[in-house]
C-alpha cells in the first residue's frame, strides 16, 4: 500500500522504520528534537524511541562525527544530520581520515557504518556558505558512498539502504526537494546504490542529472518532447557508486550527452562522467559531450546575482536546442514558471 | 588498589618489554625493511604499563601516532606489530596501516590513528556505545600534550562530561609537539590538567618517575571513573628519549634544555623501578636476567615471524575499501 508523502515525511518514515527494525540505530544532530525537528524529518522520533537514541547535540560537528564513528565500531548505526552541508566541513577530519578509511587501514576488521545526512541550500540569499554542493569532494574519497535522492520514494528506499550499509554514507538532501510529493509504499524497502533510473527514454540526446537538477531536466525534456525532440533523462541517485552502464547504454542510443551537475565546473562529477563516456564510447559520440554546472564562483546572496547562477529548465532546453541545432524557444518554457527564480515553489517562503 | 609486589614485577616486566621492543626496532630500522614513519615510546613506558595493568581485557583503548607501548601493554600481539612495521600481510592491519595504525580487537585495542587528537572522539563514541549497552567497561583514550591544543579535544571532553560517559583520557605530557615546546604553545605556568578540569573532567596531574606511585594514583582515579561513571583526565608527566619520529637520538639539535634531558636520564622510571625492586628483593639479578632473556626470545621470534611472513598480494590493493556484509532483512527493490 502506498500513499502520497512529501520528501521530509519519507525521510521521517525511513528513520522511524530503521529505528523500529534495529535498536542499534541512533539519530542525532543539531536541532534533532527541537520544535522544528530538521524541517520535520525527525518529528516524533525522540518521543517514540527515547532520548538515548534520538538526541540534540553540542555544537561540535567534528567530535560528534568521531563519536558516531566510535559508536559504530561497537555495532551502533548512527544517523547524523546537518541542516546545511557547509557546517559539516568542520567534521572533515573525522569523515575523511577516520570514517572513510577505518575498514581499509585496519586491514578489514571493523567499519564505520555511519550515515551523514546533509541538506543543501539554494536561493533565497543562502549565499556563499549556506548553499555549497560538495558531493564531488565526498565522491573523491575512497571508502565513502554518496547518495543524492531526487524524490520521496527514492529518499525512503535510499535512506534505509544507507542506514543499514556497513560503510559510511553521505546522504545529500536538496532543500528544494523537501516539498516534493510522490507515492511512497508503507512497507520498508531498500534501493540499491549504483542503480540509476531512466525517467524518460529518448533517441536524440541523453541528459544525466542528480538530485534537484533532475526535476529541471524533466521539465525541459517534457517541453522538448512537444517540439519533437526526444531526450533521455537519467537520474543517477547515487554518484558513488556510479552506474556507468545505464549512462553508457543510453549514450550508445543517442550519441549525445549533456550532464547536469549542481556544483562548480572545475573538478565536478559532470567532468568525471564526460571523461568516462569519452574514454569508453568515443567512436559512438555524434558530438562533444557538454555539461551545465554552477560557475566557478561562490553562490552569491543577492537574487540579482543568482538569476544566472543556477541552470534551470529553460536553460537546459536552450542548451539541448543548441546541441541539436534547433530553435526551441525556451522563453515559452520560462513563461510557464509562476514563481521567482530563487525559490523552489509557492511552498517556500524562507528563511532557510 | 594496593600496588603489590606481583603488580610491581608485572609493571617492570611490561616496561622492560616495551623498552626492549622499541630498542630492537630502533636497532634494525636502518636496515630499511620497516618502511614507515615510526614513533618510539622509549622513556614513556610507564603510563602504558600502568594503564595496561589497570585496564581489563574487555576495556577498550584508542591511541595516537605513538602507540606501540599502548598496544603492547593492552595485550596486542607483538608478532602482528612487528609484521605491520614490515608491511606484511600478517601485520595487525595487514600492512595497510603501518606503525601509526595499530589494532587488536581481541585485546580491546580498537585503533590508533595518526592525525593529532583524531582518535579522541572515537574513544568517546566507544564510551557512548558502552553506556548504551549498560556495559561496565570503560574506554581509555591515550593522547599527547599536543592534542590538548586541538578543538576536538574540548568538543569531546564536553560531550563526555555532558553524558557522563565511561571514558578516561590519559594525557602523556612529554613537553614537546615534535620540536615545539609547551612554552610556544601554552601560557606560562598553565597546567594541562587545569584546562581539562575547567571543562568538567575529573582531572589531575601525576609524575611518572616513581612508577609505583604513578600506579597507585592512576588506580585510584580509574576506580572513581569506573564506579562513579564520571569521565576522568589524567595528565602524566613523561619524557621521550629519542627523536619525535624515527630511531635516533636528536638532542644534538639543542631543542631541549640539556638539564631537562639530564634530569630524565638520571630519573629513568624503568631503571629506578628495577633498582628499587632489586633493593627490596622483589626480584633477584638472576630473576631479572631470566626476565630479559624471555623478552629477548619473544622479540627474536616476532622479528623472525615478520621477516618470514609474506607481503600482501599486490592484486589485493583495492580490496577492503568497502565492507560488503548485509545483516538486515529489509527487502531490496529494483527499478
Amino acid at each position: 500500500m502506498g500513499r502520497e508523502l512529501n520528501f521530509c515525511e519519507a525521510v521521517n518514515e525511513a528513520l522511524a522504520t530503521a529505528m523500529t527494525v534495529d535498536p542499534d540505530v541512533i539519530c542525532f544532530g543539531l536541532g534533532v528534537g527541537d520544535p522544528k525537528n530538521i524541517f520535520g524529518t525527525t518529528l516524533g522520533l525522540k518521543e517514540r524511541f527515547g532520548p538515548d537514541r534520538v538526541f540534540d547535540m553540542p555544537t561540535s560537528e567534528n567530535a560528534m562525527t568521531g563519536i558516531a564513528v566510535g559508536a559504530s565500531l561497537l555495532g551502533l548505526r548512527p544517523v547524523m544530520v546537518h541542516q546545511r552541508t557547509d557546517f559539516f566541513l568542520l567534521a572533515l577530519d573525522q569523515l575523511v581520515n577516520n570514517a572513510a578509511k577505518w575498514h581499509y587501514m585496519f586491514g578489514g576488521g571493523r567499519a564505520a557504518g555511519i550515515t551523514i545526512r546533509l541538506i543543501t541550500g539554494q536561493g533565497w540569499g543562502q549565499g556563499p556558505t549556506h548553499s555549497q554542493n560538495l558531493h564531488a569532494w565526498f565522491a573523491h574519497i575512497p571508502g565513502l558512498k554518496v547518495v543524492m535522492p531526487t524524490n520521496p520514494y527514492d529518499a525512503k528506499g535510499l535512506l534505509l539502504a544507507s542506514i543499514f550499509d556497513p560503510n559510511p554514507v553521505v546522504f545529500i538532501e536538496h532543500r528544494w526537494l523537501h516539498g516534493s510529493r510522490a507515492q511512497v509504499p508503507d512497507s520498508p524497502y531498500r534501493i540499491p546504490f549504483g542503480q540509476a533510473k531512466e525517467l524518460l527514454a529518448g533517441q536524440d540526446l541523453t541528459i544525466v542529472a542528480t538530485s534537484y537538477l533532475t526535476l529541471e531536466a524533466w521539465h525541459a525534456a517534457r517541453f522538448l518532447r512537444d517540439q519533437g525532440i526526444s531526450v533521455s533523462v537519467i537520474d543517477l541517485r547515487s554518484i558513488k557508486p556510479l552506474d556507468r552502464e545505464t549512462i553508457f547504454r543510453s549514450v550508445q542510443t543517442t550519441g549525445r550527452l549533456l550532464v547536469l551537475d549542481s556544483a562548480h565546473l572545475t573538478g565536478s562529477v559532470a567532468g568525471e562522467i564526460i571523461a568516462l563516456v569519452a574514454s569508453n564510447l568515443f567512436a559512438g559520440l555524434k558530438q562533444a559531450p557538454e555539461r551545465m554546472t554552477f560557475p566557478d564562483a561562490p553562490s552569491p546572496a543577492s537574487p540579482a546575482l543568482t538569476r544566472n547562477y543556477y541552470p534551470r529548465a529553460p536553460d537546459i532546453a536552450a542548451k539541448v536546442g543548441e546541441m541539436l541545432g534547433r530553435d526551441v524557444n525556451p522563453g515559452a518554457l520560462a513563461a510557464q514558471c509562476k514563481f521567482p527564480h530563487d525559490v523552489p515553489g509557492d511552498w517556500f517562503n524562507g528563511p532557510f | 588498589m594496593e600496588t603489590t609486589p606481583e603488580i610491581a614485577l608485572a609493571l617492570l616486566a611490561q616496561m622492560k618489554r616495551i623498552r626492549m621492543v622499541e630498542e630492537a626496532i630502533a636497532d634494525r630500522y636502518p636496515e630499511g625493511r620497516m618502511r614507515c614513519p615510526t614513533h618510539l615510546s622509549i622513556g614513556q613506558e610507564a603510563p602504558a604499563a600502568v594503564l595496561g595493568s589497570l585496564l581489563r581485557m574487555d576495556d577498550l583503548v584508542v591511541s595516537s601516532h605513538r602507540a606501540h607501548a599502548h598496544y603492547l601493554a593492552k595485550g596486542g600481539s607483538l608478532r602482528a606489530l612487528i609484521a605491520e612495521l614490515y608491511g606484511k600481510e600478517t601485520g595487525c592491519s595487514r600492512g595497510r596501516g603501518g606503525s601509526m595504525h595499530l589494532v587488536d580487537i581481541d585485546a580491546g585495542f580498537m585503533g590508533s590513528t595518526a592525525i593529532v587528537a583524531n582518535s579522541i572522539p572515537v574513544g568517546a563514541g566507544l564510551g557512548l556505545a558502552l553506556r548504551m549497552r549498560h556495559s561496565e567497561n570503560i574506554a581509555c583514550i591515550f593522547l599527547g600534550d599536543g592534542a590538548v591544543e586541538e578543538g576536538v579535544f574540548y568538543e569531546t571532553a564536553n560531550f563526555a562530561v555532558l553524558r557522563r560517559l565511561p571514558v578516561v583520557f590519559i594525557c602523556e605530557n612529554n613537553g614537546y609537539s615534535v620540536y615545539s615546546p609547551l612554552s610556544v604553545r601554552q601560557p606560562e605556568n598553565r597546567e594541562l590538567s587545569s584546562l581539562a578540569a575547567a571543562i568538567g573532567l575529573r582531572s589531575g596531574c601525576v609524575d611518572s618517575v616513581d612508577v609505583l606511585a604513578l600506579h597507585a594514583q592512576v588506580a585510584e582515579r580509574m576506580r572513581a571513573a569506573r564506579e562513579e561513571c564520571l569521565p576522568a583526565f589524567i595528565e602524566i608527566k613523561t619524557f621521550r628519549w629519542r627523536e619525535h619520529c624515527g630511531p635516533n637520538h636528536d638532542d644534538d639539535l639543542g631543542y631541549r634544555d640539556a638539564r631537562l634531558v639530564d634530569y630524565w636520564h638520571a630519573h629513568d622510571p624503568l631503571r629506578l623501578l628495577q633498582e628499587r625492586l632489586l633493593d627490596e628483593r622483589c626480584i633477584t639479578s638472576v630473576g631479572l636476567a631470566t626476565m630479559e632473556r624471555g623478552i629477548r626470545d619473544e622479540i627474536e621470534d616476532a622479528f623472525r615471524f615478520a621477516e618470514d611472513s609474506p607481503f600482501p598480494d599486490p592484486d589485493t590493493l583495492a580490496e577492503g575499501v568497502y565492507r560488503a556484509d548485509d545483516s538486515v532483512g529489509i527487502p531490496w527493490v529494483g527499478n
